[in-house]
């Protein structure tokens, strides 16, 4: 149910009357609906599922997570990680 | 999933089930149902030692050391024109390929036209002038054909096949039984390029790249190779079914164990990026510009010296090394250090979603 | 690849390994429900890493094998039907019927396309008036935002040939049954990075509760996977029941909520069968009243068709840990990868195909492992 891809969106447009993404994948470019992530901006990157966008990604949350897991490995504790 | 045990990675979920009454696309996929295909309807009638050795070109002796090469293929790709090629130039260099890759020198190919009625002349021009760029290119000459024309409907505009012929020089073994323990495997390219390319320009699943199919004649190349080494055990295009596909049956043929090492892998990254989108793994991949060659050690370094300065090989690398075990399997070392088995393609490759 | 390959290094992964190792005091057994996680556990040989105490259970997380027999079946009948383009996400092609599979139609000339995306085959619809097209929407909850957009897309267009043939699963309740089962043995769960991306995890915090069991929001390269495992064991050892987000960059605790609406007026909740495990109430999505006209098993008339899954099929007790596949008195004989009876053997990755493999590569893995 997962298979869900972070690219890079490059264009916003309509098609049909839906909002539509160019996005780049590292090299690969391909359309994907952008409806159910409407505050989305170009430059923004997004999971993408089967042609849909799910989610944004957070690039600041994924840089820090990196960064947070390599200080805390080398400080010997963890945490990082969202309690509900 | 039994603990501390080598995962087992397939391409596919759910695996396909036998389909023992009708062809399905599975079948032509290069895996494990057209070599299943072979063994139960084409080998048992048609039996022979040449036939059975299984390499890519069939070897027979047709006089006191006169040995010749031959090999078929037929070439239904869709669309005809993709980036980087076409089904002219893939019909030539794919025969071509394959009577070298048992080290033979490819010197003859017929080749048979079905055409598509309300296909147009002008685009068969180019298909034909593309198969002589190839041809020249390869220093192989097309010595007979045969045209035929079917209804509209029943070809996808052209099918060619093309069976070429060469000699092989005495005292060259190379086929797929040879692979030794300590032996390494050698990939003269990034691998993927050509499936990626085809399937970018069918435009059914909709993406765009820049990639172009690595369409190429190895010819030149494996000659280069040969004339610096007489331990070249073994030579295979990783066309269908991909690399992983390849070596598979390479293990199997030697009864040996080959292990790949995961971050050797040459992918260029849309390769990787495509693949990450639908699922797929570039190990199984279609290629048709790229050699595997399983070689001695010792003359590893001078094979690989002779590649970088030889066209379609500069950038040959080690991808991985013989063992004695675990015998006719194929393994994969991770970027994290753990094994996985890596199997041979089970039926087609098919985008996931899970 | 930005946003993937990070996730990979082999350095933090061996690192968080190492925690998991050092805080590991007892045995626990995890389950996640993700196909995709299970791939990439497998892909990565991630489980060879683990400390021995951790043991992992893959759960019925691939929605493409746990699709029931019927509606496989009823797929079948309607891809047979002329003039019909039966469309449908690609792995689905392969899994078996009562009968056959896709691909067999196909060979008696169905017209049977793979596509990417569900509104590739709207557009379809678009293009081929004359013909009835119709899309198989299966999946999690990932994947109900795109399959509920094709149909408001072909409402809002007034596309009339357009249908869906619907098989949504959810995985709160899938979780519940495996919990409630009083022979469980999964102690903590690692949630589907990507369902909480468009569900949220609110759901999860009740489960959590009742059960007292943690719950992990986990993502899918192997970084984010041992540090998932790695919170749920944190959690075990402290004896919390924690819902945990290790997926932040893309899970919030609401969702997307704009995929929720959608998601909430095309579909309402229902009961759904899981093949080889049978019904899980309210485990399934179904289309509201008011959008039956799309709903292909009514306009095809296949609602009559009927299946019953094997009763030989244990793969419900598989799932849960509570049985392994070899003491299923038809695996191997009956039910084999090419022939299976429930989900654990369609999948690829489920249990009783991987140990199929196993015991067939027995020698193999010994050498490997020495």
């Amino acid at each position: 149910m997962c298979l869900a891809v972070p690219g890079k969106i490059i264009e916003i447009y309509e098609k049909q009357e839906l909002m539509m993404a160019k996005v780049d994948f590292s090299g690969v470019t391909r359309e994907a609906c952008i409806e159910h992530v409407p505050e989305a901006k170009i430059g923004d990157y997004a999971i993408i599922h089967v042609g849909f966008a799910i989610s944004l990604l957070s690039e600041k949350e994924a840089q820090q997570s990196i960064d947070l897991i390599r200080e805390i490995l080398e400080a010997g504790e963890l945490g990082g990680v969202d309690p509900a | 999933m039994t603990k501390n045990k080598p995962a087992m990675e397939s391409p596919i979920c759910p695996l396909p089930r036998k389909h023992g009454d009708k062809i399905v696309q599975g079948h032509g996929s290069g895996g494990k149902m057209m070599a299943d295909l072979i063994k139960d309807i084409f080998y048992p009638p048609l039996a022979n030692a040449a036939l059975l050795a299984g390499d890519d070109a069939g070897v027979v002796e047709i006089s006191d050391g006169v040995r010749l090469a031959v090999s078929t293929d037929a070439h239904v790709v869709s669309p005809l024109f993709f980036p980087g090629g076409d089904i002219g130039k893939l019909s030539v260099c794919g025969t071509v390929n394959d009577v070298a890759m048992v080290g033979a020198k490819p010197l003859y190919l017929s080749a048979s036209f079905i055409l598509e009625e309300g296909l147009d002349i002008s685009l068969l021009e180019k298909v034909v002038n593309s198969m002589k760029e190839a041809a020249d290119e390869a220093q192989v000459q097309i010595i007979c054909g045969d045209t035929k024309v079917v209804a509209y409907g029943e070809a996808d505009g052209l099918y060619i096949s093309t069976t070429g012929i060469g000699i092989l020089d005495p005292g060259i073994t190379i086929g797929g039984s040879q692979a030794r323990p300590g032996d390494q495997v050698i990939v003269s390219g990034s691998l993927g390029d050509h499936g990626i390319a085809v399937l970018e320009a069918r435009g059914d699943l909709g993406f765009e790249t820049s990639l172009e199919s690595d369409i190429a004649p190895l010819n030149h190349l494996i000659s280069a190779m040969l004339s610096v080494s007489d331990k070249v055990h073994v030579l295979r295009d990783p066309t269908r079914g991909g690399a992983a596909s390849a070596l598979n049956e390479i293990a199997k043929q030697s009864n040996v164990g080959i292990l790949l090492n995961e971050g050797s892998i040459p992918v260029k990254p849309a390769v990787a990026a495509a693949c990450e989108m639908l699922g797929f793994d570039p190990l199984y991949i279609a290629n048709e510009g790229k050699l595997i060659a399983v070689v001695a050690p010792e003359d590893t370094p001078k094979i690989l010296e002779i590649m970088h300065q030889t066209r379609y090989g500069e950038e040959a690398v080690v991808i991985g090394q013989v063992d004695e075990s675990p015998q006719g399997r194929l393994l994969l070392k991770t970027g994290l250090g753990s094994t996985r088995i890596v199997d041979l393609l089970a039926g087609e490759m098919l985008p996931r979603i899970c | 690849m930005k946003y993937l390959s990070e996730y990979r290094d082999a350095d933090l992964v061996h690192g968080l390994v190492d925690r998991i190792k050092e805080i590991t005091t007892q045995p626990w057994t995890l389950m996640e429900i993700c196909g995709g996680q299970t791939h990439s556990i497998i892909k990565n040989g991630l489980d060879q890493l683990l400390p021995v105490k951790i043991e992992l259970v893959h759960g019925p997380g691939c929605p493409v094998c746990v699709t029931p027999l019927e509606l496989i079946d009823k797929a079948l009948a309607i891809a047979s039907k002329p003039d019909v383009i039966f469309t449908s996400y690609g792995d689905m092609l392969r899994v078996p019927g009562s009968q056959a599979d896709l691909f067999s139609v196909r060979a008696r000339g169905g017209d049977i396309r793979v596509v990417y995306s569900p509104l590739d085959a709207v557009k379809l619809a678009q293009e081929n008036p004359d013909k009835e097209v119709v899309f198989f929407a299966i999946g999690f909850e990932t994947t109900a935002p795109a399959n509920v957009m094709s149909v408001l897309q072909a409402d809002h267009m007034g596309i009339d040939n357009y249908s869906i043939l619907v098989s949504h699963v959810r995985v709160p309740q899938a979780i519940e049954t495996i919990l409630s089962s009083p022979h469980n043995r999964v102690q903590g769960f690692l949630a589907a990075g990507h369902v909480c991306a468009v569900m949220g995890y609110w759901e999860y915090i009740p489960l959590a509760e009742k059960y007292n069991i943690p719950i992990t929001i986990t993502g899918f390269e192997p970084l984010d996977i041992v540090r998932g495992i790695l919170t749920t064991v944190e959690s075990l050892e402290a004896g919390t029941c924690d819902v945990n987000n290790a997926y932040i960059r893309a899970v919030s605790e609401k969702g997307n909520q704009s995929a929720q609406a959608s998601i909430n007026k095309v579909f309402e909740e229902c009961d759904r069968k899981w093949r080889g495990i049978g019904l899980i109430p309210g485990s399934g999505w179904r289309l509201r009243p008011i959008y039956s006209k799309y709903d292909a098993e009514k306009r095809f008339q296949v609602e009559t068709i009927q299946a019953e899954e094997s009763p030989l099929c244990i793969s419900g007790l598989v799932l849960q840990g509570l049985k392994k596949p070899d003491q299923c008195e038809a695996f191997g004989t009956l039910c084999t990868p090419e022939n299976p009876l429930g989900a654990t053997m369609v999948s690829d990755e489920g249990a009783c195909a991987a140990y199929y493999r196993y015991r067939t590569q027995t020698q193999d893995s010994r050498e490997i492992g020495s």
